[in-house]
């Protein structure tokens, strides 16, 4: 329907555009994916199933818990809610790409927040690890960015870097939700970093 | 066992911790097999009757349907001991949500389209899903689960409770609880010629090989099945469960690996739950507060194709001495989902229940709560007249409460005011049992002084694969990076699940016996060592489920500070702590985090996780995770965890009991208990949402929930 | 969910045409409800016009001192936004206490409005829902209807609308902008979402293919204090048993201005329209805001289980009140 579905070439490893199917381009963790994707496919998905990368989890599949979460441009969304074809040329970050991403890093370290969460044994099974991580990168950096959350005082001043202590960071961090209770480490873990 | 220094109980690091932070750790539903494909359930829409018809035409007409498995067409199994696992074998249906069809297709979208595509037809009959501790149909049942009598009575509990000078005569009520781990239960199958391999996402491994190949006919060595990454269980994946049985069916059908992840919102219905408990509690005392009589009475749901008798009136056995006792269950079979294993099953809703009448009491006798609980301190066991292997019950509660300040308590309910906040404290014990099953491990010397330790374990997030390398390093006295642990494959040898709490106790026994077995035959070898080593193997049966003459628990006490917001009936947790004896900590960080991880079930249990079952239509209404409340970051403030150096020698080498479940139990009536010294409002049903504690404090009579539940 | 064709849209016009050319066609914003009911085979779009990256994405103040939101704001920058946030705290605060920050980065502020009731017997396509289905009946009022409606509920329905946002929006008098095939059009927010009456299925006045382009703040009640407030099950990322969102401006001892809605009560959310006219010229005292509150909660009828919501809502309102005008302002 639309002038773009059509636009671009078929990559014949993944079928090719129709009626119900598009070519997108995804800059996955700095690497750029061309991909012909179902419309009803949603990014998690696609990065599970067509890039085999599955550090993003599939918890709820409806944004009610937070273990999809990765960055889209910069910001970290429930990757479980995004049509895939409503991201073409979207920077996208999943926990893979994050040590990479950190200032400085070589592919061997990890990024401080990964860091910190095995010192501060801030997950147990760790399902939930990847989205909490993403959503604290993303949490750091809405703060930074002055963004007030459901704590903030309301009399704190418009536009200016809001300070994360742990009610800021347990408030900030609510839409990733951890069975195993690790709540506790992961304020640890994330104050670490801040620090 | 060789002393390493502090290989044992140190706070070493997860193994596996490195992979999970960087999202390389695979789960079941991440085996991207080549041609792997994926697979959709179709569940009941009715709660009680048959299947009349599956429609499959326009399903199998979709892009990429490979195809549609129901009663008519799916592999005929071996009939299952576990009638839960019966799927696709006949048109029954026994409750609402139970499986009815499979769609296979190539990719997520297309199953999930195929499966909106079945059309099933059904004769449904009337169905009764409500419990009530009247219903005509309750009947004691000879044991409750765990394998505890259902009914036990010594002397003349009512006439003793008559007679008695402080009376509570109450009932409380637990909702219905679903354990939604992170991971939805989830397996990938495939079929090597003959042989099924499944990557499924268990508790236990070794079970599901062994019912897999019951199920399929198979040789036990003609299955394996992986659990390397587990995301966490709470019970429900204690058992083996439809989504491996359903892959290794679709698998076998279409040829190609397939996977079966469940819809989180069909897992209320297909993963077990924590059983609705009604609970009677009677308790008689002297004016002192000395227990004279003790009745626990407990009414349960089970469902039509499975008894499951929560035994939650069984830890008023365990707990506190009187000399004249009953402590019963009774069940009450409805056209409901099959209730199973949820985080200290008995314990977490009994203990809720005991510890909130001895609150009562304590407020009805004017004692204080500690006090109280250290009068009624029993010498041996009520219940068995066993001694214990150790009990310190006592200095958990002593020790929690100079922690907590508790002497500072003013015990007058509603004494505390922070503006429109009530501010209260309260207190509960905890107890869970010592249980220890056999296991097999094999440990492996090389001759460059690594050692590999071989156990069909697994970790749900305990941290196993860490406390068994840790267990071996010490009994082998050598350096823990010196010890690699192999586990999570049936191929392994094999090993009970990771459940009540018995994980580490019954593989740390297997893996000390090996290594002290190759520690021996280290220490006779003279000269360099064989090019593929030296090997050891050990199997505990005998040793690990002998009888002991020892009543064995571990215990605990939860100290837990709440605000209760008149404006909106919600109540916060300001303070959490916990004080254990559980005998040895084996990995302070990891042992750590399992008992802030029960406390915060706990504090769920208490405050915000309920579900409901709608009679109408069968269906537990709070299906997924924006209805059910798991706890979420801001409801959980900075939980302490402490524990008391427990020496027992009547548990195991390690000298360990479980910590895994003992964090969940009393949790939930020390914030009830709090909740109450805020308000002066007695709740006795949970959780303590805002509807009910406004009503509560309004002075207004609290609806009864029609819906059972 | 079923296959569906998909298309971008670059301009607000371009969108209206791609919807009229495609039967069965859903604008889509953020997504976050309306994949979610993609998923249950509750919304079952032929096709999707993306309107997500219209350039309707600014907060601008206009030249009468009024802010105009643009539809495809998202809710964390709304809530971000300063002039919001020191005009309008109240909306601020009612944005940022829903969902959670992921949800909040991709939800727009048009879809905010627009999304739809978290009622499970809606949610679930096996039971029967008048709104969802007309006609099959309604599995909550005789079910599980504890988060249910208490006002303006019809024998059809007792759902509740779900959003923060739009309580906030509606205490603030704001007008929603739409553009459709006749062309832009202005509805009072508070009247923009409907109640159920005998067409549950209906949740807004919208009309096919409209398509939100912003919200507009009224520059009256600018700058005074407003404030929301809301109750849940848990302390974050759930959704209001009730909540409330207040404005209101006192002079001279007397209340000269007042805006109040209440949420999580009823089919939309509801302008208390009673309780600010009894406000408006009275001192403001507790005593003034409690009878208020019974005004217009007395048109309550609670189901079984839900009687709660109305003192819930009054002690939230009463409490919101005496915070917006403290004793010492009295």
């Amino acid at each position: 329907m639309g002038s773009r579905e059509h636009s671009m070439g078929a990559d014949d490893a993944t079928g090719s555009p129709d009626r119900h199917h598009s070519e997108v381009t995804l800059r996955v963790n700095g690497k750029p994916h061309t991909l012909i994707v179902d419309h009803r496919s949603v990014l998690l998905d696609v990065l599970r199933e067509r890039l085999d990368l599955v550090g993003a989890k599939k918890g709820c599949d409806h944004g009610q818990c937070g273990a999809c979460t990765v960055l889209v441009d910069g910001r970290r969304v429930n990757g479980c809610l995004l049509p895939a074809v409503a991201l073409d040329g979207c920077d996208i970050t999943t926990v893979e790409g994050l040590a990479a991403g950190a200032a400085g890093a070589t592919g061997e370290e990890l990024h401080p927040l990964q860091r910190a969460f095995v010192e501060r044994d801030a997950f147990q099974c760790g399902y939930c690890t990847p989205g909490q991580i993403c959503s604290a990168v993303g949490a750091i950096a809405e703060a930074e960015a002055g963004h007030p959350s459901h704590v903030t005082d309301p009399e704190a001043p418009s536009g200016q870097p809001v300070p994360l202590g742990p009610d800021e960071i347990r408030e900030r961090l609510s839409g990733n939700l951890c069975r195993c209770g690790a709540y506790p480490n992961i304020v640890r873990a994330v104050e670490d970093v801040i620090r | 066992m060789a002393d390493t220094g502090t290989t044992l109980g140190a706070p070493a690091e997860r193994r596996e911790g490195r992979d999970k932070v960087t999202g390389s750790a695979r789960y079941a539903a991440e085996q991207t097999d080549a041609g792997r494909v994926h697979a959709w359930p179709v569940v009941a829409g009715i709660a009680h009757g048959t299947v009349r018809a599956v429609h499959t035409g326009a399903a199998l007409a979709l892009p990429g349907v490979l195809t549609v498995l129901s009663h008519d067409n799916a592999p005929r199994l071996a009939p299952a001991d576990d009638a839960t696992l019966a799927v696709l074998q006949s048109p029954r249906v026994p409750h609402r949500g139970w499986i009815v069809a499979l769609v296979v297709a190539e990719t997520l979208e297309e199953a999930r389209a195929g499966a909106a595509a079945v059309r099933v037809d059904y004769d449904a009959v009337p169905h009764d899903v409500t419990l009530t501790d009247d219903h005509p149909d309750a009947y004691t049942p000879e044991q409750a689960n765990g394998g505890s009598p259902a009914h036990r009575e010594q002397g003349d509990p009512e006439a003793a409770f008559a007679d008695a000078e402080v009376r509570v005569d109450t009932h409380y009520r637990v909702p219905p609880l679903h354990n939604h781990p992170m991971e939805p239960h989830a397996a990938t199958a495939r079929w090597d010629g003959g042989r099924l391999v499944a990557h499924d996402s268990s508790q236990g491994a070794t079970t599901v090989r062994t019912v897999l190949a019951s199920l399929f006919r198979l040789a036990e060595d003609d299955v394996t099945v992986i659990s390397e990454h587990v995301g966490g269980g709470f019970g429900s994946k204690g058992t083996p469960r439809p989504p491996v049985v359903l892959a290794a069916m679709a698998a076998r059908e279409t040829g190609r690996p397939v996977t079966v992840a469940l819809p989180r919102r069909f897992m209320a219905a297909l993963v077990g739950h924590r059983a609705p408990t009604l609970h009677r509690f009677r308790l008689g005392a002297t004016a002192d507060g000395t227990l004279t009589s003790s009745l626990h009475e407990v009414t349960t749901h089970t469902s039509r194709i499975k008894e499951f008798v929560e035994q939650a009136a069984v830890p008023s056995r365990v707990m506190y001495a009187a000399p004249h006792r009953l402590s019963s269950h009774q069940v009450v079979p409805l056209d409901v989902p099959s209730p199973s294993w949820m985080r200290a099953p008995g314990e977490a809703p009994g203990m809720y229940a005991v510890e909130s009448a001895m609150d009562e009491l304590a407020v009805e006798a004017g004692l204080d709560p500690v006090e109280l609980r250290v009068t009624n301190e029993p010498d041996t066991e009520p219940d068995s007249g066993k001694p214990f292997s150790s009990r310190h019950l006592v200095e958990c509660l002593r020790e929690g409460a100079r922690r907590f300040d508790w002497a500072r308590r003013d015990p007058r309910p509603r004494s505390r005011a922070e503006g429109p906040l009530l501010v209260g404290t309260g207190v509960a014990a905890a107890t869970y049992p010592v249980m220890i099953n056999p296991a097999q491990a094999t440990a492996h010397g090389t001759p460059d002084g690594r050692f590999v330790v071989r156990i069909n374990a697994t970790d749900i997030g305990t941290g196993a694969r860490t406390v068994l390398a840790q267990i071996a390093a010490h009994t082998l006295g050598v350096p823990l990076d010196r010890v690699h642990v192999d586990m999570g494959d049936s191929d392994l040898p094999p090993a009970p699940l990771a459940g009540g709490s018995s994980g580490t106790a019954s593989w740390g026994w297997a893996v000390h016996d090996a290594c002290t077995r190759l520690a021996a035959r280290l220490a006779g070898h003279t000269g360099p060592l064989p090019d593929d080593g030296l090997r050891t193997h050990a199997d505990t049966t005998g040793s690990a489920d002998a009888d002991s003459p020892y009543a064995r628990h571990a215990f605990g006490a939860h100290f837990a500070e709440v605000t209760v917001d008149t404006v909106s009936g919600e109540v916060r947790v300001r303070r959490l702590l916990g004080v254990y004896a559980a005998g040895r900590i084996l990995n302070a960080r990891t042992a750590r985090s399992q008992f802030i991880g029960g406390m915060t079930m706990g504090l769920g249990m208490a405050l915000t996780e309920g579900s409901t079952m709608d009679g109408a239509s069968g269906a537990f209404v709070e299906s997924d995770l924006a209805a059910y409340h798991v706890p979420a970051h801001a409801d959980v403030p900075d939980i302490e965890a402490h524990w008391i150096d427990e020496e027992d020698p009547h548990l195991n080498p390690m000298g360990s009991k479980g910590i895994g479940e003992i964090g969940i139990v009393g949790t939930a009536a020390a914030i009830g208990n709090a909740v109450h010294h805020a308000t002066g409002v007695r709740y006795r049903e949970l959780p303590l949402s805002p509807d009910k504690v406004l009503t509560g404090l309004t002075g207004l009579t609290p609806p009864i929930p029609t819906p059972t539940g | 969910m079923k296959p569906y064709a998909y298309a971008r849209a670059g301009s607000v016009e371009e969108a209206a045409e791609l919807y009229a050319a495609h039967p069965g066609a859903r604008y889509l914003g953020g997504g976050t409800n309306l994949v979610d009911l993609m998923k249950l085979g509750v919304e079952e779009p032929a096709a999707l016009v993306d309107v997500s990256r219209l350039p309707l994405d600014t907060v601008d103040e206009l030249p009468d001192g009024s802010l105009r939101i643009g539809a495809t704001v998202r809710n964390s920058d709304l809530a971000a936004h300063p002039t919001v946030r020191d005009r309008y705290p109240a909306l601020s605060q009612a944005v940022l206490a829903g969902a959670s920050g992921q949800l909040r980065n991709a939800a727009t502020t048009g879809g905010n409005l627009l999304q739809r009731t978290r009622c499970p017997y809606f949610q679930d396509t096996d039971e029967p829902c008048n709104k969802r289905a007309p006609g099959s009946g309604c599995g909550a009022r005789d079910g599980v209807h504890r988060d249910h409606a208490v006002l303006g509920h019809s024998p059809q329905c007792i759902a509740t609308h779900p959003s923060d946002m739009a309580v906030a929006l509606a205490a603030l008098d704001a007008d929603v902008e739409l553009y459709g095939a006749d062309g832009p059009r202005i509805v009072p927010v508070a009247e923009f979402h409907r109640l159920p009456g005998d067409h549950p299925e209906q949740d807004t006045v919208i009309r096919p293919g409209e398509l939100i382009t912003g919200v507009l703040l009224p520059a009256a009640g600018a700058g005074l204090p407003s404030l929301y407030r809301k109750a849940r099950d848990r302390a974050s990322y759930a959704f209001a048993l009730a909540s409330v969102a207040a404005v209101i401006g006192v002079e001279g001892g007397v209340v000269r201005h007042a805006g109040i809605a209440f949420g999580g009560l009823a089919h939309r959310p509801w302008r208390a329209r009673q309780a600010e006219q009894a406000l408006l010229g009275a001192a403001p005292t507790t005593a003034a805001f409690e009878r208020a509150a019974d005004l217009e909660l007395a048109a309550a009828e609670p189901l079984r289980d839900n009687a709660y919501k109305i003192r819930l809502a009054r002690n939230l309102a009463v409490d919101v009140l005496e915070r917006l005008v403290p004793p010492a302002a009295t």
